[in-house]
């Protein structure tokens, strides 16, 4: 069995655990097999972020190994579930459903370091936190997610999520929520609901057209759609990275009355005067609105930015994402330092299952290092996204670095097909699943 | 741990359902089924009778899975849009079904065993 039919298998086993909640419980169970032997070493590492690629890391990576130094820098107290974010702003799951606390998922032998990071320093190897302690390391993993830039867009005020008209579901559980009582409210009333996404890379690219799915059942469902416009503007030519499922859901947009624009990139909005100004090639165009979900162009967080990290060329140095190979996510020119989850510079996959997929790949190169051999284990940029179409439906989207698709279970579930038992995974599955990710036992 | 193992299967069970709740499910499949089969032996086969009405209850007890999972999971019975949905329908409903009749037949026969007994 070559590592792509392993991953195959893998895959299909972790969606299976998704779908445990929809009682596919038939499912066949390989044998447990023995922990591997834990490689004694004194390496000193450091994990720069605690979100779901640090917890993942510091969990699998105190599993695997005995004697290692492991710290674990991040200032934050609350960890979130991020992919719960739709879920809040659609009625469905309540505010502190995506919330939990970094302490809960960090191993007993890895060090915490509450603070933030001020700067890397892969020449001398030196991570230096906001307290100027500095801390060494042998290989550092860096995991410190991206940053939320709203403040590109001019005009956009976090406070005033939630208020007159404006949501914007990525900034916080508590803005997801209040994005919700204004979605209702614009649901109720009915109106023009305008949606878009940045220009830049994206964390869950699925999550504007989710969003814009569910907004209109809720208009339909309301008795409110057929006084309602609903537009999606891309960003630029496709509706999805994906053209088969770009495709796919231009036809969902078509029979559901979803007006689509291209090339449009939201650039500043009034929020007293509910207006939205987008570039286009055809010049600014301002389009009114009732309700709009704001979602600002993402970066990495300055600390990488500021360092010799990121791609020195083309639109990733721009924006600072880490310059990784895309198979090993081992950094291009330090070769001791691996970038993983949101802030590594790879086609795609900034999503939760992307995580789940790269840490253990990024692992094995680490314990093929400290062990003097070599891995063959590559990520082939699988991830997966569960379009929410309806409430109560999903396409469970599964992709690759080439666009493939690359559905985890053939033949029973579509993966362009919507489907009752895809919002099941989404709704009970996942979360369990990420959890238990965090935890390193899945 | 690449692959799924009973040990990965029962952390994401643990995850989803929280200790006392997955200790609790457990034993009740496991009493449930040893009551059931115990019952099968002390009367050395079935009492048809009995049978009969906990297969009625069990179509209850089908509807009733039915509707917790809907509860749970935030959805509606308008939501199934494909082969795989209705799959999953008949499986939830079949486990509400066998497990209600199960639960139905063992209470009923243990309780009389037991009555006739103190009589």
């Amino acid at each position: 069995m070559d590592h792509n039919d392993k991953q195959q298998l893998s895959r299909r086993a972790f969606l299976t655990l998704s779908a445990l909640g929809a009682g596919a419980a038939l499912l066949p169970l390989s044998a447990a097999h023995a922990a591997p032997g834990r490689l004694s070493t004194s390496a000193r590492i450091v994990i720069v972020g605690a979100g779901a690629a640090g917890l993942s890391l510091a969990s699998r990576l105190s599993k695997a190994l005995d004697g290692a130094q492991i710290t674990l820098v991040d200032a934050r107290r609350e960890h979130f579930y991020q992919p719960g974010f739709t879920l809040v702003a659609a009625g469905v799951k309540a505010q502190d459903y995506p919330v939990s606390l970094t302490t809960d998922y960090v191993p007993q032998d890895v060090r915490l370091v509450a603070e933030r990071v001020a700067e890397i320093d892969p020449e001398s190897n030196q991570v230096t936190t906001q307290s100027n302690t500095r801390l060494a390391y042998d290989y550092l993993f860096v995991t410190c997610g991206m940053v939320l830039d709203y403040a590109a867009i001019e005009g956009m005020d976090v406070s005033r999520i939630g208020t007159n008209g404006m949501g914007s579901i990525y900034h916080s559980p508590q803005a997801a929520r209040a994005t919700w009582e204004e979605m209702s409210r614009f649901a109720d009333r009915g109106g023009i609901g305008v949606f878009h996404r940045p220009d830049t890379e994206m964390k869950c690219a699925g999550a504007p057209l989710k969003y814009t799915f569910i907004v209109e059942d809720y208009l339909t469902r309301r008795g409110t759609r057929s006084r309602s416009e609903v537009i999606y503007n891309a960003n630029n030519k496709a509706l999805f990275s994906v053209p088969i499922v770009s495709e796919k859901v231009r036809m969902l947009y078509h029979q559901r009355g979803i007006q689509m624009h291209y090339d449009r990139v939201l650039q500043a909005i009034d929020l007293d005067r509910r207006v939205a100004s987008f570039s286009s090639p055809q010049g600014r165009v301002d389009l009114d609105y009732d309700f709009i979900n704001v979602i600002p162009p993402m970066k990495a967080p300055d600390v990488v930015r500021n360092s010799p990290l990121p791609w020195q060329t083309g639109a990733w140095a721009n924006e600072g994402w880490m310059e990784v190979d895309r198979g090993t996510l081992r950094h291009v020119r330090y070769p001791n330092v691996f970038g993983v989850g949101d802030i590594a510079g790879v086609p795609k996959g900034k999503t939760a299952a992307s995580v789940k997929w790269q840490v253990p790949v990024a692992v094995e190169h680490l314990l093929a290092d400290l062990s003097g051999t070599t891995s063959e284990a590559l990520y082939t940029g699988y991830t997966s996204c569960p379009m929410i179409t309806r409430l109560g439906q999903a396409m469970l989207v599964e992709f690759d670095y080439e666009n493939n698709l690359m559905p985890s279970f053939p033949g029973l579930i579509a993966p362009l097909e919507e489907l009752w038992i895809s919002w099941v995974m989404k709704t009970m599955g996942l979360k369990p699943t990420y959890i238990s990710m965090l935890r390193g036992r899945a | 741990m690449n692959d799924l193992d009973p040990i990965v299967l029962f952390a994401v069970f643990l995850e989803m359902l929280g200790l006392p709740l997955l200790i609790l499910l457990v034993l009740g499949s496991v009493i449930g089924t040893l009551a059931f089969f115990s019952l099968l032996l002390r009367e050395r086969g079935v009492v048809a009778r009995r049978m009969l009405y906990s297969q009625a209850a069990g179509l209850l007890g089908g509807v009733l899975a039915l509707v917790l999972m809907a509860k749970v999971s935030s959805s509606g019975f308008t939501d199934a849009g494909g082969p795989a949905d209705w799959l999953l329908i008949a499986l939830i409903f079949g486990l509400g079904l066998v497990g209600m009749t199960i639960v139905v037949y063992s209470i009923s026969g243990w309780a009389k065993a037991l009555l006739s007994t103190k009589a």
